[in-house]
């Protein structure tokens, strides 16, 4: 497996996203810029440039026609896809951490940091659908989530809910049309560092600064895996065609000159989703893990990290072969 | 600190049981009379001297108390031929409080008055209870024979496993070792222990530490043997076959207010802060004061303080740069009456007990061997350094020998007691450096020869293969060492005892010297600790570093602690959270230095292996075996490959029932999603079919090779 090496940023990666189809791989940094790529060769389409500050989070719609990126220059972007447009810019009071489409594409949330005095926040906007339309700026709902403050989030199945993951480790479920919080949990003991949805969204993933990932089940929020490893996580991902999972993260961004990359454990690392046991791992980065996106036809997956580039991964045919010892 | 508090006791001693000592200790609840003693054997006076007397006798019991005012009643009587009153030797004493006349009965009975008056002192109460007491005596109960457990179970068992404790995080468990496959638990327990925990040399018993004292578990339950109080106490050492117990406390034993009562300390014990116990009756056996040095400052502590010979009979402790204090058990007495002054001794060593010499013993050989210790003293004036063999109990001097120029000294025993390795670190000539001279004592020939060997470079380590005749040392020549923390450049050579050849006549010609075999050069060990067996050995490197062996080397990344299992077929390489939070967990490897499994745990503490006890095979009977080895290995062999399958049977079943597990939650999932969808109204879009779907891009790359021009002219 001979990964492809992007190195479109010259700032450490923050998330990366693939469309639904997956051809294309979006990849935002603290540089400031957005870029699109072709996810089978790792030529880059292009980049979407007016953001002033860090990059922190990006979204695609199931079209492929908007793109939403949030930022630390405490506004939110929705770009045109295909022409890198700027088509609407949201102001917010502090950074925007995290965004996210509905699964309809009609809306669109918006995590925001608490500072400087102002609260973090849950903003929902509704999202129009068509490159040449007006977008909203009223929002629908402002959910300010109480004690600990939001760091991830994301829509379940038919927008039921959105679930929010927090700073001390617990994981809350909202209910977006009237703000209040349905359920909370607290399965982590430490940060909240991401959360991805399966496929269909009956189930996610979280991982957490506590050194493990765990899978949840949307609708009660009851706990289904559990993931223990040695290391901080910052990103998580659920794989199909294998039952995996990709753990990445490594030691904080803060001790890596104090220790040796061995000491770091910057791998990907691989574990069965329902026996829940490492599989493998793959080398490369030497720097921590920030953010991990598997294809969706789980052919291939990329890793962004801390060292500012993005490593592209196809599998080999022995991964699609891979069974467990005798089953 | 105060004594012992019941009402003080923290969270985390829930579990144990302090009935038992509650009710040994237990103090009376008194009242009406129990502020009244009464003190016999008080000399009879007159009238005249009455007042002199009760000034007296005031004088004595107010140190235990407050007396009541007028509490001093002596009753006299009055002789009716002369009027004159005399006492009746026995008076009363009132205090204010019973606790007060506890105290005045603890410390006065059998005070001498003066020669001929020694007081008896009683509760008052007690008199009644005694003059009630029958005449006739009557046999007391006998308590019923409780069976105790077998303390040494774990060897009993059918694949002859060797146990170990892990302490991690709160939780104390004893595991089964089962080589690759995790580790079998026996037994857990959460917050066992406060600090840390400790098995006896022969692993019958688990120590554990908490404020109050040591407790001691064992057998199969893991049930609660025996406790030992001694407040805050903080280290511990066993005495080598079990019988004895010696901890230390920074705390000085304080009686507290109520003089002891409720602890097993008496006021001899007050400001000591080492007790030696009984391991079997629990009970104090005597107590120490922290050794001080000449100007009465405490030394340093080191541990263990005092130091017992092989067959526990005696043990020792240094006063250094004054004496060695030997005690005999378990009288708990000087030797001798008096410590042995040497001028200037800096350390001592027990030899060890030489198998051959044990089975003697046992045999009941008549003649009871003594035992033999080391010491050496530095250069003082003119006098040379000297290291001297020491018979105890005689005080016989076997051998000194006399040395030079030496910075220090470090005694090492061949672990049967054959030879005895004296490092001496020497200056160079500039000062700058050290180097290292071996010195070795080949105490079982006559006159005890000793044998020199030199070493250009600073010995860092050094190590006898238990019970063999060869020793490994770790040198360096790295003018860094001691001063930079990594990297230091390190030697490993290993040395043997040459056998003269024997001559033709069956004389034997010239002598054993020890040879250098072998050097491993240029790694950065810091340690050395051969297998429990011999043939083995391993080398710890700088921490963070990897484990050498001889035999391959392995790394492991941030060990601190390198444990042979007491066989010495494993290896146990760990990194424990106590040193440093990264990669806590343990590696087990087999003497061959192949890895069997590796654990990570979050705030792994400490990994100890269960000891065993000597083997009872004779020598014989152990040659037998070897002999015979592969057929008892075949029996073992194939008791393996079964547990294996019907290990990989059981993991099979379990992750067959997760699949199960998982692929049921998913079809309930599925089915209530698409239920939700179809109300909701949401057109429910078959799965994409990757095969119909799939866009095809077929990129044409035209490439130009060469291009010439020609003119074609007409």
């Amino acid at each position: 497996m001979r990964p492809i090496l992007l190195q479109g940023h010259t700032r450490s990666l923050t998330q990366i996203k693939y469309n639904p189809e997956g051809d294309l791989l979006f990849s935002v940094s603290k540089d400031h810029v957005v870029n699109a790529w072709y996810s089978h060769n790792g030529e880059r389409l292009g980049t979407y440039n007016g953001h002033v500050g860090a990059i922190w989070t990006v979204d695609v719609n199931s079209t492929s026609t908007l793109l939403l990126t949030g930022s630390a220059d405490n506004t939110a972007k929705l770009w045109e896809v295909e022409t890198g447009n700027c088509l609407h810019t949201w102001e917010f009071k502090t950074a925007v951490k995290r965004v996210a489409f509905s699964e309809d594409d009609c809306m669109a949330l918006f995590v925001t940091e608490q500072r400087m005095g102002f609260p973090g926040t849950v903003t929902i906007y509704s999202i129009a659908n068509d490159v040449n339309a007006k977008q909203s700026d009223e929002p629908i709902m402002i959910i300010m989530p109480e004690g600990s403050k939001a760091m991830v989030s994301d829509w379940g199945y038919l927008n039921k809910y959105i679930i929010i993951g927090h700073e001390n480790g617990s994981i809350s479920q909202f209910d977006w049309k009237t703000g209040e919080k349905v359920k909370s949990i607290q399965p982590h003991t430490d940060v909240i560092t991401d959360l991805q949805m399966s496929e269909d969204r009956t189930y996610f993933i979280t991982s957490s600064k506590d050194k493990s990932a765990q899978i949840f089940e949307s609708n009660t929020l009851v706990p289904l895996k559990k993931y223990i490893t040695d290391a901080p996580l910052n990103s998580a991902s659920i794989t199909p065609i294998q039952e995996f999972v990709i753990l990445g993260g490594g030691q904080d961004a803060m001790q890596v000159t104090t220790t040796t990359m061995r000491q770091g454990k910057f791998e990907c690392r691989f574990w069965h989703k329902i026996f829940e046991e490492e599989v493998g791992r793959v080398k490369g980065h030497f720097g921590p893990i920030n953010t991990i996106a598997v294809h969706s036809d789980g052919k291939s997956f990329s890793s962004g990290g801390e060292d500012g580039y993005v490593r592209v991964h196809h599998f080999d045919e022995e991964y699609f072969k891979f069974k467990y010892p005798e089953l | 600190m105060l004594g012992f508090d019941i009402s003080r006791l923290p969270q985390t001693e829930d579990e144990i049981d302090f009935s038992d000592i509650e009710s040994k200790y237990q103090v009376p609840y008194e009242e009406g009379f129990d502020t009244i003693i009464v003190v016999d054997n008080v000399p009879i006076v007159d009238e005249s001297k009455q007042e002199k007397l009760l000034k007296f006798i005031r004088k004595i019991f107010k140190n235990a108390g407050d007396i009541k005012e007028n509490g001093i009643n002596m009753p006299m009587d009055t002789d009716p031929d002369t009027g004159k009153s005399t006492s009746k030797g026995y008076l009363f004493i009132e205090f204010e409080t019973p606790e007060q006349a506890s105290l005045a009965i603890k410390n006065y009975d059998n005070y001498s008055m003066d020669k001929t008056h020694c007081l008896a002192v009683n509760r008052f109460t007690d008199v009644e209870k005694y003059s009630q007491i029958e005449e006739e005596y009557k046999e007391p109960e006998e308590e019923k024979f409780v069976e105790k457990e077998h303390l040494r179970s774990w060897l009993t068992d059918s694949q002859a496993r060797d146990q170990f404790v892990l302490y991690r995080g709160d939780d104390v468990s004893i595991l089964w070792n089962k080589k690759a496959e995790p580790p079998e638990e026996e037994h857990k327990r959460v917050n066992w222990t406060e600090t840390y925990v400790q098995w006896s040399p022969l692993g019958t018993y688990l120590a554990t530490f908490h404020r109050q004292g040591i407790a001691l578990w064992g057998g199969p339950s893991w049930n609660k043997i025996i406790r030992f109080v001694h407040p805050g106490v903080k280290l511990i050492d066993f005495s080598p076959n079990e019988r004895f117990l010696v901890t230390w406390s920074n705390e000085s034993i304080s009686l507290g207010p109520n003089g002891g009562i409720g602890t097993p300390f008496g006021p001899e014990d007050e400001g000591h802060q080492i007790i030696i116990w009984d391991v079997l009756t629990g009970n104090l056996l005597r107590s120490f004061p922290s050794s001080t040095s000449t100007d009465g400052a405490p030394n340093k502590i080191t541990w263990p303080m005092f130091k017992w010979s092989p067959s526990d009979k005696y043990f020792a402790r240094v006063t250094p740069k004054q004496q060695i204090s030997v005690y005999e058990t378990p009288s708990m007495g000087l030797v001798g009456k008096k410590s042995y002054k040497v001028e200037g001794v800096e350390d001592f060593e027990w030899a060890p007990a030489f198998d051959k010499e044990r089975e003697k013993q046992n045999a009941g050989d008549k003649k009871n061997r003594e035992e033999m210790l080391s010491y050496w003293t530095p250069e003082i004036g003119n006098q040379p350094a000297r290291v001297t063999l020491l018979n105890i109990p005689s005080k016989e001097i076997v051998r000194t020998r006399n040395l030079v120029n030496v910075k220090d000294c470090k005694m090492h025993w061949q672990s049967n007691g054959d030879f005895l390795c004296v490092k001496i670190d020497r200056h160079t000539k500039t000062k700058k450096s050290t180097f290292a001279n071996l010195e070795i004592f080949r105490v079982r020939e006559k006159d005890i020869p000793v044998e020199v060997i030199e070493v250009k470079d600073t010995v860092i380590a050094f190590a006898w293969e238990p019970k063999g005749e060869r020793f490994a040392i770790i040198t360096t020549n790295d003018p860094n060492y001691g001063q930079s923390t990594q990297g230091v450049r390190t030697n490993v050579s290993f040395y043997y005892l040459e056998k003269p050849k024997p001559g033709k006549g069956g004389d034997k010609v010239g002598t054993a010297n020890f040879k250098l075999i072998k050097t491993l050069e240029k790694k950065t060990s810091n340690a050395i600790y051969w297998s429990p067996r011999g043939r083995h050995k391993e080398g710890s490197k700088n921490d963070p570093a990897a484990s050498i062996q001889l035999m391959s080397t392995q790394e492991h990344y941030g060990v601190t602690d390198i444990e042979w299992d007491p066989t010495g077929r494993y290896v146990i390489t760990s990194a424990s959270f106590w040193r440093h939070s990264m990669e806590n967990g343990y590696s087990l490897w087999d003497f061959k230095g192949a890895l069997l499994q590796k654990q990570l745990l979050d705030k792994f503490k400490q990994l100890l292996w269960r000891p065993r006890p000597k083997s009872l095979l004779s020598s014989d009977a152990k040659k037998k075996i070897k002999k015979n080895i592969r057929d008892y290995s075949k029996a073992f062999e194939e008791e393996d490959a079964l547990a294996q399958t019907s290990v990989s049977k059981e993991l099979l079943a379990h992750r067959r029932r997760l699949v199960d597990e998982w692929n049921a939650w998913r079809k309930r999932v599925e089915k209530e999603l698409a239920e939700e969808k179809e109300r909701a109204g949401v057109q429910i879009i078959p799965r994409r079919d990757d095969d119909e779907n799939v866009e095809i891009i077929e990129e044409w790359i035209e490439e130009v090779v060469e291009e010439t021009e020609e003119i074609v002219e007409d």
